[in-house]
């Protein structure tokens, strides 16, 4: 269920590794609409623990390979990506994070002040900078990939090793025997199936309440923006703690940027002005030069919020029902590993060693895994 | 070509003169860029964005998909402005975008020549081998248009201004000021705002109103009544989105070199009087230049004097373009009208037009019109749906939404007749749909052939729509097109959500004041110019600006006060006040320490926990008497423990019974610190014994300071004997002067907050936030009081019991002392630990500092066991240099605390 | 920018306000379940739709429950949290 990236992914993981490609992708609009297709396209590996650092650096190595194996141009780009540290306390959570990801075998740097402006000789460096800059956060591998090339890379290999994607399929409950998931009703008729998997990012909650069971997800809006195409200015993806706003270039020009949740939990795929206008403010802060430039598309996406912002991958309460979702802000960094993740959950019916922290059981037992109570930065 | 006279929109007594590509030119006040350049004959003005085709200019307003400059002037510049809605300026320096060295001669012009190469998402298919990043930089150095100017900063900022009215009509066209009418005769507040220079909409070009009065006159008469009325009518004020519960977001361009002013309006109706936009015919090459919508070749001549050709043909699927046809043949024009087009002859500019009969017709410009767009856009964005009409070839508002009504041609109600024409197959010559983003008919086929037959994925795979016109004039052709090769109807292939803004907005219209220092302003003291005058360095400290050291040398700051005494401000700290009988019970609730059973005059320290069990706050609690506490918070943490409160109260207890008074701003403290505080604090005669016995550690005192309030609180920071002197803020200054010269005699240094941070380490203090983190249990700090005696419940009280919190191998905090012989340690250094050859991380330092007082460096954090591991050596690992640490206790000094108790 | 009422202070800003939590839920304790607590703390049904949700007027201090649908964004009314426990 979802024809996201996560879901696309899957079903290509399960033909491609496991040989199965009995699987059909239920989509209730068109693939890649969701957030798979309205996200700013950061990806990092540059995590805190352990764990994180496990998976998205999975995924990373993946999205390295991606375009050949799909034989499908997803433009990755690694300029390399900067946290921005405004003050010398951030200074310090800055070293705690490089140091972490040095021994976890991440290539993050810890960058000072010349350092950063040398790769953003834009930012603000003047008297009246509400955030000096004094050095930051750096991963050389990190940068940018095109979203829409991801969902149809994966969606066209998927398809031609035999998997089925049906758009316009919403699913709107579960057949449940036995107390197991056996298949699904949609818009367009029953299907059925032992293994079920919903990716279906913020609408998780719908779902798992039609089959029963509530999950640890709260929806919000997250919105992003582009400004009017300009020749380059901006080589790296950039994000500033202080004014909370990241930002990179698109290959067409384009200043793709975006800041915070909207402040009031929603379905609305549909921004807010308070939280724009605090982007938007935290951009120009950062980069008093683009205020050159207009506004050219605002829109927000439904993000699923989980308690510490970590994904959740794993089996769900019931049988046969698997999930793939809580990913919230960043999971489009994690498409190929989600992908795979779930393909091997849900061929094997077992964790695979990286997913299985990632198991919703770590509410209850209360492992989580949450990077910003760890290093001050979510995702 | 300007005509020697007429021109409703110009004065031609003022003249300006502006460049473009580096030719003067001249126009008139009331000019456009795009009208002056109409005028002075100028017929390429831009490339298009992947082909670098030669264009010219389209339309008349903010649906312009060609005429895109970079604009300079006196300070003033915009990248990527619309020369359709940019006003004339004296000076004004315009430049063609996207092409070397300008429009006319465009080094990349070649690139057409390749289009067969380059189809819609050509880019996808490519460019793998043996990487994208290898092409990349020349990719991205080819795409984008304008450049911004690297040293540019803003100089003035948008005011924004919340408004309301009864009724606020977008759009004053003949529709928009018939209903400003009607609701203003009826007595209604009303607000017109129109993207235009002036009022009129159509009125100012066409001759007749809807209802066929003379639009000249209608105009002028109905705006004179509405002034009289009380209607406030703004031009150049674009509503550009509706929001949330019928928000209207308004830019307003008041001053050209200003950033536009930004209006918040929540009327009780909205009224929608957008207009409609022209549509282009879909031909071979029907994007050279000289082609125009027939709309906007009216616009220029009646507004501006501009006849836009001599030998003009028009082709027109509708009888809109009748009044064009015979306005051009009044000024003098050889007009020939043709209801569908072939071909077009000419690159740089319109020679001849070929019609469907293969006719080829000697023309120097062409006059097109395809129908009309309504402007739906903001009905949209309000939620509002659309219906496909067959019989006005356009898209429709279909039902009504609440709040908001859609009238005139933005609701389809066209004065003329429409035959639709429509693309039926890609032409062999390549037609263009979208003409800035270069997406041809052909591009539509591909998509449609490689399966992109949702509207959206064609937009996507094509970028049709996506360019700074939006899709204005290119959308409908486009889903038109893909409808008729997929096989299907129009109504069922749909459209692409309308995103706000309407059209491009600048930037600073969204920043208004939040710049600089107020885009999060800072918190200041009361005593700040007292500081600055004793020296104070200042620095950001939870969103205050607080002194971080008075001397450079702040090791001998914090050894001065260590020794002797020293003065620090600590009136950020939270004062926040619990009143009640139930009070204690509410603080018990709160906090992981028990608080009800503190006697009135004493004070406690303790933890306040997150409900899940990790720590959030810590700090003291004094009872002021039997129904009376003051809580004292973290600076930074003051909101959110005041709201914790209020929720606790409102949620748990009987609210009547209780009260939560936040009185941190009531209040200034100023610490008085060190062997010689007592002394120091004697001297001032506060009539209060300041001796062991009668004032205790962890108590505190009321007195008299100059006739009002003084508190004492003998609570420690620094390891050492101090005193928490709090006077209400109008005394603050008054008592920083006493202390300072009482101070005087003793030497007493003023302390900043850097070298109050290397006593409180001294002592193995922990700062939340730096030296926990939100995974931090209270165990981990070693006080398991609470958690293992207390039976009643408290926040955060079941998180201490999960199998996580109960894990053997937790992080804990702890000292680490130095046994290299090196300098302190850095923080963030990470403790590592090698198993098999890999390393692992097993904590890091949260703080580090050199100790002036024991001359060694300290340091603390939160190491993996640490309080198993006491006397153990680690390694430490910072930016890929190891060295070697001890874990020891946290307190390196006084740990009896002897000094506490002095 | 949404337009909140506050039982006692009427249509203001959202800005001026802070969404604490979904209505009807029970506060855990000591003697919770493993299951029980996590569903206190972290579980929530997260409506598509109509919801009712407590939150907070941070100028007047009170709690309350505000119903609203959370895809139209529409308010359909607020209710002083005391009011609602007690009915
Ligand atoms: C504005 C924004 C910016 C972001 N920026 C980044 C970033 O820079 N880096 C990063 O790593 N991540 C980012 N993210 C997060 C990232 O986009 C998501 O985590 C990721 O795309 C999730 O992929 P998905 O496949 O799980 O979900 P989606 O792509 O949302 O796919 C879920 C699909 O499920 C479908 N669906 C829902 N319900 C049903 C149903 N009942 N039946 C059938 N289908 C259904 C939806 O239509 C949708 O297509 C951002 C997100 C947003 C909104
Ligand atoms: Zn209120």
């Amino acid at each position: 269920m979802g024809g996201g990236g996560h879901g696309l992914a899957t079903a290509y993981y399960l033909a491609k590794n496991h040989g199965i490609s009995n699987v059909a992708i239920l989509e209730k609009g068109w693939i890649g609409g969701g957030n798979t297709g309205r996200n700013t396209t950061a990806v990092r590996s540059n995590y805190f623990y352990p764990e994180s650092v496990a998976l998205y650096e999975f995924s990373l190595q993946l999205y390295e390979r991606l375009s050949k194996e799909l034989n499908y141009n997803i433009m990755l780009s690694q300029r390399g990506g900067l946290n921005v540290a405004h003050s010398e306390m951030d200074m310090e959570i800055a070293a705690r994070l490089v140091n972490a990801m040095q021994i976890n075998g991440i290539d993050a740097e810890l960058f000072d002040r010349r350092q950063v402006l040398k790769v953003v000789p834009l930012l603000n460096t003047g008297p009246n900078a509400r955030y000096p800059v004094f050095g930051g956060v750096w991963q050389g591998r990190a940068g940018i990939c095109r979203h829409d090339a991801v969902a149809w890379g994966y969606a066209r290999a998927a398809s031609h090793l035999g998997v089925d994607i049906i758009q316009n399929c919403e699913v709107l409950d579960f057949i449940i025997e036995g107390g197991a998931c056996r298949g699904v009703s949609t818009s367009r008729g029953e299907i059925r199936s032992d293994r079920v998997a919903m990716a279906v990012a913020g609408h998780s909650s719908m779902l798992s309440a039609k089959a029963g069971f509530s999950l640890p997800i709260q929806s919000y809006s997250l919105q992003a923006m582009v400004s009017e195409p300009v020749k380059p200015v901006l080589d790296t993806a950039l994000l500033s703690i202080g004014t909370g706003t990241y930002a990179n270039q698109s290959d067409k020009g384009e200043i793709v940027f975006g800041g915070g949740l909207d402040r009031i939990p929603s379905y609305a795929q549909r921004g807010n002005p308070p939280a724009h206008d605090h982007t938007i403010s935290g951009l120009i802060e950062m980069f008093p030069a683009f205020g050159q430039l207009k506004i050219l598309r605002q829109w927000a996406g439904i993000v699923d919020v989980t308690p510490d912002s970590s994904p959740i991958i794993g089996p769900s309460p019931i049988p046969g029902l698997y999930l793939d979702c809580g990913w919230g802000t960043g999971g489009f960094k994690a498409i190929p590993a989600g992908g795979w993740l779930l393909a091997h959950l849900m061929a094997t019916g077992s964790h695979h060693e990286i997913s299985k922290p990632f198991d919703l059981d770590r509410f209850t037992t209360g492992r989580l895994i949450d990077e910003a109570a760890g290093s001050g930065i979510a995702h | 070509m300007r005509l020697p006279s007429g021109g409703t929109g110009i004065t031609r007594e003022k003249e300006l003169s502006f460049a473009f590509d580096g030719k003067p030119h001249r126009g008139f006040e009331g000019d456009t860029v795009a009208s002056a350049l109409l005028a002075a004959g100028v017929r390429t003005v831009g490339r298009s964005f992947k082909y670098h085709r030669p264009r010219g200019i389209w339309g008349h307003g903010v649906e312009e998909p060609n005429a895109i400059f970079d604009v300079k002037l006196a300070g003033f510049h915009e990248p990527n402005a619309r020369g359709t809605t940019t006003p004339l300026a004296d000076g004004l320096v315009v430049r063609s975008i996207n092409a070397r060295p300008d429009a006319s001669r465009d080094r990349f012009g070649f690139l057409d020549r390749f289009a067969k190469f380059i189809p819609a998402g050509f880019y996808y298919k490519t460019f793998m081998w043996p990487s994208w990043e290898r092409f990349e930089p020349r990719i991205r150095a080819m795409a984008g248009l304008g450049e911004i100017d690297r040293e540019w900063a803003p100089k003035a900022f948008s005011s924004h201004v919340h408004d309301t009215c009864d009724v606020l009509v977008v759009g004053a066209g003949n529709s928009g000021l018939r209903a400003a009418l009607a609701a203003a005769r009826d007595g209604r507040s009303v607000t017109v705002v129109d993207e235009g220079f002036a009022p009129g909409g159509q009125l100012l070009y066409r001759s007749r109103t809807a209802d066929g009065e003379h639009a000249e006159e209608w105009l002028a008469s109905t705006l004179a009544e509405l002034s009289r009325l009380g209607v406030t009518i703004m031009s150049r004020s674009t509503a550009y989105g509706i929001y949330d519960h019928n928000l209207v977001c308004v830019a307003e361009l008041k001053k050209a070199t200003n950033p536009p002013i930004s209006h918040r309006i929540r009327p009780k109706q909205i009224v929608l009087a957008t207009g409609a936009i022209e549509r282009p015919l879909v031909f071979p090459n029907n994007d050279r230049p000289g082609i125009m919508s027939a709309a906007s070749a009216l616009f220029y001549l009646r507004r501006h004097g501009v006849r836009v050709g001599e030998r003009i043909v028009i082709a027109s699927n509708n009888d809109s373009t009748a009044e064009v046809a015979e306005a051009f043949r009044v000024v003098g024009a050889n007009v020939t009208e043709v209801s569908s087009v072939a071909n077009v002859r000419g690159k740089n500019r319109v020679e001849a037009v070929i019609d469907e009969n293969g006719r080829s017709i000697p023309a120097d410009a062409l006059l097109v019109s395809g129908g009309y767009s309504p402007t739906v856009h903001l009905f949209c964005q309000a939620k509002g749906k659309l219906a496909w009409s067959d019989e006005r070839a356009a898209f429709v508002p279909k039902d009504e939404v609440q709040g908001v009504k859609v009238i005139g041609s933005a609701n389809g109600d066209f004065r003329w007749r429409v035959q639709a024409s429509w693309p039926t197959k890609p032409t062999k010559e390549r037609a263009w749909i979208d003409f800035q983003n270069d997406v041809t008919s052909k591009d539509v086929a591909l998509a449609a052939r490689e399966n992109f037959r949702s509207v959206e994925h064609l937009k996507r795979y094509t970028t049709l729509g996506m360019a700074t016109d939006q899709g204005k004039t290119s959308n409908v052709n486009g889903l038109a097109a893909l409808a008729a090769f997929t096989g299907r109807s129009i109504a069922e292939t749909g459209t692409t959500t309308f995103r706000p803004p309407y059209t491009p907005v600048s930037m600073m219209a969204f920043t208004g004041y939040r710049h600089g220092q107020l885009f999060n302003p800072v918190r200041r003291l009361a005593l700040e110019t007292e500081h600055r005058a004793a020296g104070a360095i200042f620095g950001e400290y939870g969103g205050w600006l607080r002194p971080a050291a008075y001397d450079r040398d702040i090791q001998s700051e914090a050894l001065r006060a260590r020794e002797g005494v020293g003065i620090f401000d600590a009136s950020p700290l939270g004062k926040v006040e619990v009143i009640g009988p139930d009070a204690g019970l509410l603080l018990d609730f709160n906090g992981y320490g028990k608080v009800s059973t503190l006697k009135p005059g004493r004070i406690r320290y303790g933890l306040t926990l997150n409900e899940n069990g990790s720590v959030y706050d810590d700090g003291v609690i004094a009872r002021l008497d039997e129904t009376r506490f003051l809580v004292s918070c973290s600076s930074s943490h003051v909101t959110g423990v005041h709201l914790r409160l209020e929720d606790i109260r409102q949620d748990l207890f009987d609210p009547t019974r209780l009260s939560i008074h936040n009185a941190t701003s009531r209040w200034a403290t100023l610490t008085v610190t060190g062997p010689k505080s007592r002394s120091l604090l004697d001297s001032l005669s506060l009539g209060l014994d300041l001796g062991n016995e009668a004032f205790p550690h962890m108590s505190w005192r009321m007195a008299t300071f100059e006739g009002g309030p003084v508190r004492l609180a003998r609570v420690s920071f620094s390891g050492d004997l101090s005193f928490e002197v709090s006077v209400p803020q109008s005394k603050a200054a008054s008592l920083f002067c006493a202390l300072r010269e009482a101070g005087a005699r003793f030497n007493a240094t003023m302390l900043g907050l850097e070298a109050l941070m290397i006593l409180r380490a001294e002592k193995g203090y922990i700062v939340i936030g730096k030296d926990t983190d939100g995974l931090t249990l209270p165990h981990d700090l070693g006080i398991v009081g609470p958690r293992d005696k207390r039976t009643d419940e408290f926040v955060g009280r079941r998180s201490l019991f999960t199998e996580w919190a109960q894990e053997k191998k937790r992080r804990q905090f702890t000292g680490l002392s130095i046994t290299d012989g090196g300098g302190p340690l850095a923080t963030g250094a990470h403790a590592i630990e090698r198993v098999t050859g890999k390393s692992r991380s097993i904590g890091f330092v949260t703080s580090s500092y050199f100790s002036p007082t024991i001359g060694k460096p300290i340091a603390l954090g939160l190491i993996e066991n640490a309080m198993e591991r006491q006397g153990e050596i680690i390694e430490m690992q910072h930016l890929g240099a190891v060295r070697k640490a001890r874990v020891s206790a946290a307190c390196a000094f006084d740990p009896e605390g002897a000094r506490l108790n002095a | 920018m949404h337009l909140i009422c506050c039982p006692f202070c009427g249509n203001r800003d959202e800005t001026e306000f802070r969404f604490a939590v979904e209505a009807g839920k029970r506060r855990g304790s000591v003697s919770s379940s493993p299951d029980e607590w996590a569903k206190y703390l972290y579980f929530q049904n997260n409506v598509k739709g109509d919801t009712r949700e407590v939150w907070m007027h941070l100028t007047c201090g009170e709690l309350f429950i505000l119903s609203r649908n959370s895809v139209t964004h529409s308010i359909h009314g607020s209710e002083p949290v005391r009011k609602a426990a007690e009915a």
